[in-house]
């Protein structure tokens, strides 16, 4: 290591800091994405400028590849977010265990004393944890954007948990002969078989995992990737993989927790616990009826509100709902409601997805209010309008012992002194689980597509002369 | 080859640690900019696959690099690019 490249590790590592910093702000965010590509480019020119650095013509075409692929990957829909970032974690995976399987090769062509027990034991670690996460990460990929052979509903079977986990031990003991006899001549030939396992482990820790749970298992592969990278700076001795790989590993560390303190659930409940799979609830007492209430009434229940809450969910999403869930809040606001959207942290697909469709639709990022900041105001809300939400409203959270989500923090929609839910069917959520805030007394439903009730209730207020 | 091995784990545990300290100040409005723009600066994995591609190694290894390298790639331009758009919608008033 050089002087050029250690001076270019320490300007990347405090530009990629900076970065980060400046997201603790909407106004100074944008400032980070140049600091980051600042510390990008900087330490790019410096690897490249490395007198080993022969051939230029592999790397030329690969980093053209990378912008003619990269490009439209950042000019997906917003609703596809969630996939475009599992895939990149899958390439930031399968980048890693590339680099790890061609060091080792390399390792073993240059001689035996390239392999100390520390660097073997972190290529290890960087294959697996690589593989792992391309594939896991493919296949959350495949599920977020409905691919059709992947099933999205959470897949379960008898032993599931036993068969993965053998998966998983028989990687590492293989990988431990492995660090234990690097250069025996078995060891060479066995050195794919961790792939493959790390591979199959991969595929096989996504396909119980339902869609509810894929904001918490998208952070998760995300540390993945960021810990796969520490563990190929560890490999090549170099400091600034480790620094960056830790910063992007801890901040998947952060959002899991975040994700599953958001669903009173414990990162081994969310891997191994099948949440897809819960038994159904049988309701008890008596069934009570739905009320259903028309776009007309629900128009005039809006006006007469002084203070409405908007809590959306994934339906808003499917439902491309968020231009028009933008257009109520400008008619309610310009009549003087006071107007702000409760944003659930696993409401959507992934970490802050709802603030991000509603800030494409051009909804002040002022109006997006968190849980636990909202909730004590609901009491004072005149009405709450649920659009594509279910879960994360369901009152069952706090009262019913048994009940999948049970202990789950959720947006006190039922202490609105009236509940407006739209929902397309009369169908339960996503977790399968009856929701009670539906047939409470004060809520009325409106069935029928997000975008469309959106679009008539914006309709009642500009056309039928409501002032 | 010795690696200094110890220096290298203090490293990992401070970044570490700074990590988790900037992380937890990031707004909670901007997590999903937050995922695409650490993804971007953990695809760093560039400068190793970098060195795998365009050293003189033999084709199979360089190959393996190559790829790695473009995975990288699509990574950091995909990643830069989607969270400034994101970012730039988000408008207080």
């Amino acid at each position: 290591m050089n002087h050029l490249t250690q001076a270019s590790a320490i300007v990347a590592t405090v530009a990629f800091i900076l970065a980060l910093n400046w997201m603790n702000d909407p106004k100074t965010a944008r400032r980070g994405v140049y600091a980051g590509v600042v510390g990008m480019v900087v330490a790019i020119a410096a690897a490249w400028a490395q007198p080993d650095i022969i051939h230029h013509g592999w790397i030329l075409i690969a980093i053209v590849a990378g912008f003619i692929v990269g490009i439209p990957l950042s000019m997906v829909p917003l609703t596809a977010v969630p996939q475009r970032t599992a895939l990149s974690h899958a390439f930031g995976g399968l980048a890693a265990g590339l680099v790890g399987v061609a060091e080792y090769y390399l390792w073993l062509r240059e001689g035996p004393e390239h392999f100390t027990t520390f660097r073997m034991t972190a290529l290890v670690a960087e294959i697996i944890l690589g593989f792992l996460t391309f594939t896991g990460s493919l296949m959350a990929t495949g599920k977020l954007q409905e691919v059709k052979w992947i099933p999205q509903r959470a897949v379960t079977y008898p032993g599931q948990n036993l068969v993965n986990l053998a998966v998983l031990a028989a990687a590492i003991v293989l990988g431990g002969m492995i660090i234990a006899h690097p250069v025996e001549p078995w060891a060479a030939t066995w050195f794919p078989g961790i792939v493959v396992l790390a591979l199959l482990f991969g595929v096989f820790l996504i396909i119980p995992i339902g869609g509810a749970d894929m904001p918490t298992v998208i952070s998760i592969l995300n540390a993945y990737a960021g810990l796969s990278a520490v563990a190929m700076g560890f490999v090549l001795d170099n400091r600034l993989l480790v620094t960056a790989g830790a910063l992007d590993g801890s901040s998947g560390l952060i959002l899991s927790i975040i994700m599953c303190k958001a669903m009173n659930r414990s990162f081994a409940n969310v891997l191994f616990g099948a949440f897809g799979a819960a038994p159904k609830m049988v309701a008890g007492g008596e069934q009570k009826e739905w009320k259903q209430e028309s776009v007309e009434g629900a128009a005039q229940i809006l006006e007469q509100a002084r203070m409405v809450v908007i809590i959306p969910g994934y339906g808003m999403a499917v439902a491309q709902a968020q231009h028009k869930a933008q257009e109520l809040y400008d008619q309610l606001t310009k009549r003087g409601v006071t107007v702000r959207f409760a944003i659930h942290p696993v409401a959507g697909r992934m970490p802050g997805h709802m603030n991000v469709l509603l800030a494409e639709a051009n909804v002040p990022y002022s109006a997006l209010v968190e849980m636990h900041e909202i909730n004590p105001e609901m009491p004072q809300c005149d009405v709450a309008l649920v659009v594509g939400a279910n879960d994360v409203v369901n009152p069952a959270a706090r009262t019913a012992k048994g009940s999948p989500i049970y202990g789950m923090p959720i947006i006190d929609a039922d202490k609105a002194r009236t509940v407006l839910a739209i929902k397309r069917s009369r169908n339960p959520g996503f977790a399968g689980i009856d929701n009670e805030l539906y047939v409470k007394d004060n809520t009325w439903m409106l069935f029928g597509d997000a975008k469309a009730v959106l679009g008539d209730l914006v309709r009642q207020f500009s056309t039928s002369g409501m002032h | 080859m010795t690696t200094d091995y110890w220096s290298m784990a203090f490293v990992f545990v401070l970044a570490t640690f700074i990590g988790l300290g900037v992380i937890r100040r990031v707004s909670r409005l901007l997590h999903t900019p937050l995922m695409s723009l650490t993804n971007a600066i953990s695809a760093i994995a560039v400068v190793g696959s970098l060195a795998v591609t365009g050293s003189d190694y033999p084709p199979v290894i360089r190959i393996l690099g190559a790829v790695a390298l473009f995975a990288s790639m699509t990574n950091i331009v995909s990643g830069f690019l989607i969270t400034d758009r994101m970012l730039k919608m988000f408008k207080k008033e």
